[in-house]
């Protein structure tokens, strides 16, 4: 193996991948590149896992009475789809892939703070996802992935206390990986490299990790506690014995939005370096797009209650939670609003990173919208539960974090692997992914609209037509996924060799050889430059 | 393998000297200082919501079945707790002082507050252990007559049970730290690590300081 990879003539330059060979220099390494790939390797495993899930389900539902699963299977799958995409996949896949190779490049540093804590929090990752793994294979859970108390501590007879126990340890993965960027953040900035110099990735990233380190012990704490009592049979949720079972859901939602803000925040840092770097242009208000990632995660855990309009939660609480909802959507749109600035009189071209970042901007503006008629209350109480949330938080999470994380790892992979894939093939793929996506999720908002209410595994007959379109827009979706999992790991191998900045970017971590040495840099940055420094356009006065 | 040849070749780009304490990624022994001291407080911070989401159930359940908390706060060894107490902050003291020994550099005297500090510590699970061996508070848990006195002994067990785990990961971290200093691996230079591990025992200290009036405090004991 060692010598088949000696043989590609990338360059006789050492990097961090040729550095040393052989399983034990995988498994052992505390370069953040390597961690970065193990990540990658291991999340993208658990997308195809979840995405199994979701296939028999769209499958499942191309007939009324459903087509292929028993009822109790459906509830088993949708909670293997949600536990595994939310916990396993979309909250890691950009801060412990991307942000574990960028944040010390893009700072000048050479590592991150604590390099053995980020291999740990890898292996935690992988103890963890194990875990599920077994529970969802050994007999599942069906509890949904919100483990609702008193459903998942007295009624369900599955695998309740295994699973929660992976999300449990899992949990310690993500605070692990967001306390060591904070510290690099703060402590290991190059010589010049001020706050307001730093690209906006990782503000981005920086804001991620506040909530990874705030939000995630409470999911951990709750997790416990749903253990605790289905063991031990105590009544701490369970109202049959004076616990409270909206006390749960309150726990649970405290980590649990701001969790959304986790997966959806490094996708809009991702998108930034695109659109500036596809533009060729300074973003436009880089100092809003910046605060605004810290207003998000701030605002961000002061809005779990519009996730419990309809429980048993005062009306007045409700208000409050209502508008502060309606306030996280404005540091929302200052980012689109900014992006879009930003194309205004660029020189944009369309390679493949682009597409995605465009159609991150166009699917995330739509479900960031219609995220305001669930952060209405009387609007909720008609579309709660419906398919209607479900089409929202996957143009959130699918049609954003997916496209920005895709995006991004188009835009980085020659910087990684030294090698370019197939432009054209890159662009077909981005807009199958588009197609695919819109199809299969555009008619779930009209589903929801109409009354059909999400985890049910039939339904009535006047909703067919709509759910075999979103049928076969989730086959066109699952193709779309396929494309870019084969040109890139051929690319590795059959590429034409990437030069040190293949996109004409700016930033640290294409002033560095691709791929990266070890050590990230010959020697240690010194920045005296605001960042973007792109020429300015002619006649870019507005 | 590669943190030596890193090593290197940072003192020779930035013609310092480099102390072997120094891992690779850090330019110099202050910013590695700085980081690692940085590391703690956010994880700590990260500690204190993990403690946070029992804290919340205690105070919302507490407010609903006051009677009910104050029954069972009544058949808490109040004397015992207050005994306990008493040793953790007599531990704190020994960790501030092992922090002290360290920065001087005085090995002999780290060890000897180290070993206290553990011996205190050990000896607090010793008194909780005894405690619970032996406590009513068993029984008022096997055949709660209510389910409110209940609901306060399970958070009793299961608030006083996360805090000793965080103990026993304490002493077994001091451990560590004992052997590292016998080794003579903890200089005036880099102490850092005991610094950081008594920000930790501190922090799980005043966890108990909270848990000790909320717990066996409450109900009017001593109207």
């Amino acid at each position: 193996m060692s010598t088949a990879i000696a043989e590609v003539p990338v360059e006789s330059r050492m990097h961090y991948l040729n550095a040393s060979y052989g399983i034990k220099s995988w498994l052992f390494t505390t370069d953040h590149k390597r961690i970065a790939l193990l990540y990658l390797g291991s999340i993208t495993l658990m997308f195809f896992i979840g995405g199994a899930a979701a296939v028999m389900m769209r499958l499942h539902l191309i007939e009324p009475a459903g087509a292929l699963v028993q009822p109790e299977t459906y509830n088993k799958l949708f909670t293997m789809h949600g536990v595994i995409m939310v916990f396993f996949f979309l909250v890691p896949s950009i801060p412990a892939t991307l942000g574990n190779f960028l944040v010390p490049m893009m700072i000048g540093a050479r590592d991150l703070a604590f390099p053995r804590l980020n291999l740990l929090s890898w292996y935690v990752y992988i103890t963890g996802g194990a875990i599920t793994l077994y529970a969802l294979i050994s007999g599942g859970v069906d509890t949904g992935w919100t483990f609702y108390a008193p459903l998942s501590t007295h009624y369900v007879t599955t695998h309740v206390i295994a699973t929660s126990l992976g999300v449990f340890i899992n949990g310690f993965s993500s605070i692990l990986t967001g306390l060591n960027f904070i510290v690099t953040i703060h402590k290991m900035r190059a010589p010049g490299m001020t706050w307001k110099r730093m690209p906006l990735f990782l503000w981005s990233m920086y804001a991620t990790s506040v909530i990874f380190v705030l939000a995630t012990p409470v999911i951990a704490i709750a997790m416990v506690l749903i253990g605790a009592e289905r063991l031990l049979h105590v009544g701490i949720f369970d109202p049959a014995i004076g616990g409270d079972p909206v006390l749960f859901q309150h726990l649970f939602w405290f980590y649990s939005h701001p969790v959304v803000y986790i997966m959806i925040l490094p996708g809009m840092g991702v998108v930034s370096e695109l659109v500036t770097c596809f533009a060729k242009k300074k973003p436009f208000g880089y100092i809003f797009i910046a605060y605004s990632s810290l207003a998000i995660a701030m605002i961000s855990f002061f809005v779990w209650g519009h996730h419990m309009f309809v429980s048993s939660q005062s009306v007045y609480a409700g208000f409050i939670f209502s508008a502060l909802s309606f306030a996280v959507a404005i540091p929302s749109a200052i980012k689109v609003f900014n992006w879009t600035a930003t194309l205004y009189k660029g020189s944009i071209s369309y390679q493949a990173p682009m597409l995605y970042a465009l159609g991150f901007i166009g699917l995330f503006t739509m479900g960031g919208l219609t995220g305001l008629f669930l952060a209405s209350l009387a609007t909720d109480v008609h579309l709660h539960d419906t398919y209607f949330v479900i089409a929202h938080f996957h143009y959130i999470m699918v049609g954003g974090a997916v496209m920005a994380y895709l995006g991004g790892i188009h835009f980085w992979w020659p910087k990684i692997t030294g090698r370019l894939y197939h432009d054209g093939w890159a662009r077909l793929a981005a807009l199958v992914i588009f197609v695919g996506f819109n199809l299969t999720f555009f008619p779930q908002y009209m589903l929801g609209y109409l009354g059909m209410p999400r985890r049910y595994a039939v339904y009535p007959a006047e909703f067919q037509v709509l759910n075999v379109l979103s049928s076969a827009g989730a086959s066109i979706l699952g193709m779309g996924y396929l494309i870019p999992f084969v040109y890139l790991l051929w690319s590795i191998r059959y590429g034409p060799v990437a030069g040190s900045n293949p996109w004409g970017a700016k930033g640290l971590e294409w002033e560095t050889p691709s791929p990266p040495p070890t050590d990230n840099f010959e020697e240690t940055p010194r920045i005296t430059e605001e960042p973007y420094g792109y020429a300015e356009p002619e006649h870019a006065h507005v | 393998m590669s943190e030596s040849a890193a090593g290197s070749s940072l003192a020779g780009t930035s013609g310092r000297s480099v102390s072997p304490a120094l891992h690779h990624q850090f330019e110099d022994i202050e910013q590695q200082r700085e980081a690692g001291n940085f590391g703690m407080w956010v994880f700590l911070a990260t500690e204190m919501l993990f403690f946070s989401g029992v804290f919340t159930g205690y105070i919302i359940y507490r407010s609903l079945y006051y009677s009910g908390f104050a029954a069972g706060s009544h058949v808490l060894e109040v004397d015992l707790g207050a005994a306990m107490t008493a040793v953790l902050l007599a531990s704190s003291f020994t960790m501030a002082m092992a922090v002290h020994a360290a920065r001087q550099g005085n090995r002999a005297m780290l060890l000897g507050f180290l070993s206290s500090t553990i011996i205190l510590g050990i000896a607090f699970l010793g008194m909780k252990f005894t405690g619970l061996n032996f406590h009513p508070a068993v029984d008022a848990l096997r055949g709660a007559p209510e389910h409110t006195v209940e609901l306060f002994m399970c958070f009793y067990f299961f608030m006083t049970g996360l805090h000793a785990l965080h103990m026993i990961i304490g002493i077994g971290l001091l451990g560590v730290m004992a052997i590292l200093a016998w080794r003579g691996k903890i200089s005036a230079e880099h102490y850092n690590r005991v610094e950081v591990s008594g920000l930790y025992w501190h922090f799980v200290d005043i966890i108990w300081i909270y848990l000790f009036p909320l717990l066996y405090l409450i109900g009017g004991r001593y109207k």
